[in-house]
């Protein structure tokens, strides 16, 4: 097809011929609900309300769930804005039950729809599962409602989230926060939470990651132009940048630097040390 | 595995005698066509004899006995390149040898199909401009060294331009030829035709050839394997004469490669195609003063496939495809003036060149991986040239200047987006300017000839220095980054002639030196992690201050009788950067000796070609000390009339003593082929 494209340019005088660029075709139709680029994971029905969760790609999985939140009350068929909400997710073991690093929830541009993360560190199983409780309050009143939840395991196995404990002997989470990755230097973004009890994971500040991006099919080839992820106060995440140089599986070694630069978890790749016991996993 | 290079043997065994009969067919039956007489036209179209250029003639004046003149007819057109004083070629296999001039590559050089640019699709190097066409399509090649060569584009190391062979408007009425050949040691068959019909008013020629070989043997008889290729060519070129000053030509080529091995690399080529095409008006007389308006619109494209899908062990699969359009124009008038000849050219071409890898992981369950090596680059080159010939009292003054603008856009926002992982700031479009400037003096003396030329050009980056990404070069096995901030390379060349001439007796004295600024050429970065597995590191193009060249050649001929001709050539190079490091692919001392005897009827070579040890190497660039060598050849020919019709045998044997030998443009080392024994076989019909 290409041949015969290109002939019926063949005499084609050549300083006519311009690219054209075809990103005007931008326009996005106005939609109804604010969410409907996202999927509705669960809804719980409770107190006369509907609280419908969102995520952005199909129900839960492991690691960082980026989550929108609305309250519908039944009655009027509208959606409450301005409301607080707090959550709490509960991993219900067979003997013991502990949360997870979560965000605080905010209210997002249109105000009836609220915002916040889930880190899960464990997918649910036959003998365990996830429960998340949820208080909202509106109108001077205070509701709770709770439903059990499914957190998948990712399909494709690679890592996005790691418990470990550091040479300080704290245990800490860490996970990647998702995603487009593309050949090119990508932003890039993970956060990190110590656990302080069974359902205290505080955020730590004022670490740093160390980066090393490698292709294990590929000789463990590796990218240059990678930036190694620093706090940023405002997001409460660790920000850098990922260069990608070609589409397929990448394993993103980390180092765990505490702020005073002393190794907390991870190993440098080296020509005898292949990968780091810290990393996530990509694959595009 | 031992080949015997008998060629009785090979007739029993092999697919030969196809190729006899084929031809014993076209006696039987096509010798009663009836045709007009040809007419031989003896006049060489007016070289100025101040160009310094060489012509390598590929037809014969005689155009129905297309090849008779040559030593080798039917050889490929690589071959002939070789054969030439100042063409060299790299050699990365049997087929697609990449040509250089005055020790520098395609990026320095401007290769010309009749004045149309075109590019190969390759990100390796390995569809040189040159395997392309076939020398069934070509009257001859013109090699002008350095800025001599600026008209047909900007160039530092000069211009190849190849000439497509037309009958314009001859009273010959129908010929038609049919050609064979074989060659033993990689039993290579090629068969071709010609049907032409020309008179005062129309012509149009047609050409078809195909040829086929297989793996060849080095001297000593080890197989060289992945050597094997199958090409098919074929043209077609029409004139209508409009008026008394006004002609219309088109040219058509078709030209597709399968199987390409390529021994000295890792991969080989399912696919090489390209359809080249212009058309073009011509008129003796234009506005005024001015004639020879000739105006040409063109346009190719090329697809190349690179795949390892034949290569028994590799670490990974790979498919690495390219493509390259390229659609131009020049319109040229030109003007006498007392004693000046100006010719003023304008000229255009719009290219794109796309390649992409995509590499299948050995674990099936992961991800294909994919890169743009070529990031969909459109290259934009528009200029004019002008050239003052001065006829001077015993001699002669040559002034020529071309200026273009050339600008590069990175299309494609994949491959704009990987460039910036190296290059943060790259700017998607760049505009360059390119100028060239030359003045070249002949004195004539009594037998003595003298010629002088200074003279400044510059160029662009190639597109694979600006903006590959990740090309593996494998003879010095590192992979390279191109760098779209690189400066423009710019060089000073100086050169001269002297001539010399007594009774039968020539001599040439020829030398020239370029003196390179911002000399482009790849430099190991060693922060940069390889991307091809079992690569020793990354290089990135870049700009060194400065590399010095010079060629010294004496070319020396004695006509002893008028059918016997001795010739004989030697030739020195020298190239070094600015801390004094030998620039890889550099000529070392070469000799070759040629006696030649040639009557009406008979013809017949014996020649000795060799070079001394290369001692001036660069091993960063995957060089080693290539060993001395001298190969022999011969060929007879000899031409038998019947009836109104020519028969043309010619047949030769190569590297007669069978030496194993490689020489410092052999990619990697590979071995040359070993002794080799061609017959070919010319059928006019006049």
């Amino acid at each position: 097809m290409r041949t015969i494209k290109s002939f019926i340019f063949l005499f084609a005088l050549s300083i006519g011929i311009t690219s054209c660029s075809d990103d005007s075709n931008g326009t996005t139709p106005v939609a109804e609900n604010p969410l409907d680029a996202y999927s509705l994971t669960s809804s719980f029905e409770a107190n006369g309300h509907v609280l419908e969760l969102y995520s952005e790609k199909e129900g839960l999985t492991l690691g960082y769930n980026k989550l929108y939140l609305r309250i519908k009350e039944i009655s009027t068929g509208t959606y409450v804005p301005n409301a607080t909400i707090s959550w709490n997710p509960m991993m219900h073991m067979a003997d013991k039950s502990h949360s997870c690093p979560k965000s605080k929830i905010s209210t997002m541009a249109d105000n009836t729809v609220y915002t916040g993360f889930i880190v899960f560190q464990m997918a649910s199983n036959a003998d365990e599962h996830w429960e998340l409780n949820l208080e909202y309050s509106f109108g001077g009143t205070t509701y709770t409602t709770s439903k059990q939840i499914e957190v998948n395991a990712p399909t494709d196995g690679n890592r996005t989230v790691n418990v470990f404990t550091g040479t300080d002997d704290t245990r800490y989470v860490l996970a990647m926060v998702p995603f487009a990755p593309e050949v090119a230097i990508n932003d890039f973004s993970a956060v990190l939470y110590k656990m302080d009890s069974m359902i205290s994971f505080p955020v730590v500040e004022d670490y740093s990651i160390a980066i090393d991006p490698r292709m294990p099919g590929m000789d463990n080839h590796s990218s240059p132009n990678n930036e190694n992820l620093i706090y940023d106060r405002d997001t409460d995440s660790y920000n850098g940048k990922l260069s990608l140089t070609m589409t397929g599986y990448w394993k993103v070694n980390l180092q765990l630097l505490n702020p005073d630069g002393e190794p907390i978890k991870g190993e440098a790749v080296t020509e005898e040390n292949e990968s780091s016991s810290l990393y996530f996993e990509l694959e595009f | 595995m031992k080949l015997t290079y008998s060629f009785g043997a090979r007739i029993g065994g092999s697919k030969y005698p196809v190729y006899l009969l084929f031809l014993f067919i076209t006696l039987l039956y096509q010798q009663n066509v009836q045709a007009q007489q040809p007419i031989t036209d003896p006049t060489l179209d007016s070289i100025l004899t101040i160009d310094l250029k060489e012509v390598i003639v590929i037809s014969s004046f005689k155009k129905s006995m297309e090849h008779k003149a040559q030593s080798k007819p039917l050889s490929t057109l690589d071959q002939y390149l070789e054969s030439s004083k100042k063409v060299t070629m790299i050699k990365r296999g049997a087929y697609a040898w990449d040509p250089m001039l005055n020790d520098m590559g395609s990026e320095r050089l401007s290769i010309t199909i009749d004045g149309m640019r075109i590019f190969g699709a390759c990100t390796d190097k390995m569809d040189p401009i040159t395997s392309y066409v076939d020398v069934s399509n070509l009257s001859d090649v013109q090699v002008n060294s350095g800025q001599q060569g600026a008209r047909h584009g900007n160039t530092i190391a000069g211009a190849i331009d190849m000439r497509l062979e037309k009958s314009n408007f001859k009273p010959t009425g129908w010929t038609a030829t049919v050609e064979t050949g074989y060659e033993t040691n990689n039993a290579s068959r090629i068969v071709g035709g010609e049907l032409n019909f020309s008179d005062e008013r129309f012509y149009l020629d047609t050409d078809i050839i195909h040829r086929k070989a297989e793996n060849y043997f080095a001297g000593g008889g080890e197989e060289v394997a992945f050597s094997q290729y199958e090409k098919y060519n074929l043209s077609a070129n029409a004139g209508y004469q409009v008026s008394k000053n006004q002609k219309l030509l088109a040219s058509f080529i078709f030209d597709e490669a399968h199987d390409v091995g390529y021994p000295a690399l890792p991969m080989d080529v399912s696919l090489a195609r390209a359809f080249i095409g212009s058309i073009s008006w011509i008129q003796t007389e234009f506005i005024g003063e001015l004639t020879h308006w000739e105006t040409k619109l063109y346009a190719n494209t090329i697809t190349h496939v690179m795949d390892d899908s034949k290569r028994p062990e590799v670490p990974i699969r790979m498919d690495m495809p390219g493509w390259s359009d390229t659609y131009g124009f020049y319109s040229q008038a030109k003007l006498t003036l007392d004693n000046h000849a100006f010719l003023g050219k304008i000229d255009g071409f719009y290219n794109r060149s796309l390649a992409e890898m995509t590499m299948h992981p050995n674990d099936p369950n992961k991800q294909e991986m994919f890169m743009l090596t070529w990031p969909d680059v459109h290259t934009l080159n528009y200029g004019f040239y002008l050239e003052d010939n001065v006829n001077l009292k015993e001699g002669a003054l040559k002034v020529s200047t071309r200026f273009a603008l050339q600008s590069f856009n990175v299309t494609d926002d994949f491959g704009l987006n990987s460039l910036k992982i190296f290059y943060p700031d790259l700017e998607r479009r760049q505009t360059r300017t390119l100028k060239s400037v030359s003045v070249h003096y002949q004195k004539n003396f009594k037998k003595l000839q003298l010629n002088l030329g200074i003279a400044y050009g510059d160029r662009a980056p190639s597109v694979s220095e600006g903006f590959g990404f990740y090309l593996f070069n494998s003879f010095d096995n590192h992979d390279y980054i191109g760098d779209p901030e690189l400066k423009n390379e710019k060089v000073l060349e100086g050169n001269f002639k002297i001539g010399y001439a007594l009774k039968g007796f020539t001599i040439g004295f020829e030398g020239n030196y370029f003196h390179t600024r911002d000399y482009i050429i790849g430099e190991i970065d060693s922060n940069l992690s390889v991307m091809t597995i079992g690569a020793d590191g990354v290089k990135v193009y870049t700009n060194l201050s400065y590399a010095n060249l010079y060629n010294l050649s004496v070319d020396m001929d004695y006509k002893i009788t008028t059918e016997l001709d001795w010739s004989g050539l030697v030739t020195y190079h020298r190239g070094t950067d600015h801390n004094g490091r030998n620039l890889p692919f550099i000529s070392p001392f070469t000799y070759r000796t040629q006696l030649t005897y040639d009557d009406e009827h008979f013809s017949g070579t014996l020649s000795l070609t060799g070079a001394l040890d290369q001692t001036k190497f660069n091993p960063g660039f995957g060089e080693d000390r290539t060993q001395a060598y001298a190969i022999l050849s011969l060929s007879l020919g000899k031409t038998f009339s019947l009836g109104k019709n020519d028969l043309y045998a010619k047949v030769g044997l190569e590297n007669l003593f069978d030496t194993y030998y490689s020489t410092y443009s052999d990619w990697n080392n590979i071995p040359r082929m070993g002794r080799n024994f061609f017959m070919t076989l010319s059928y006019a019909i006049n």
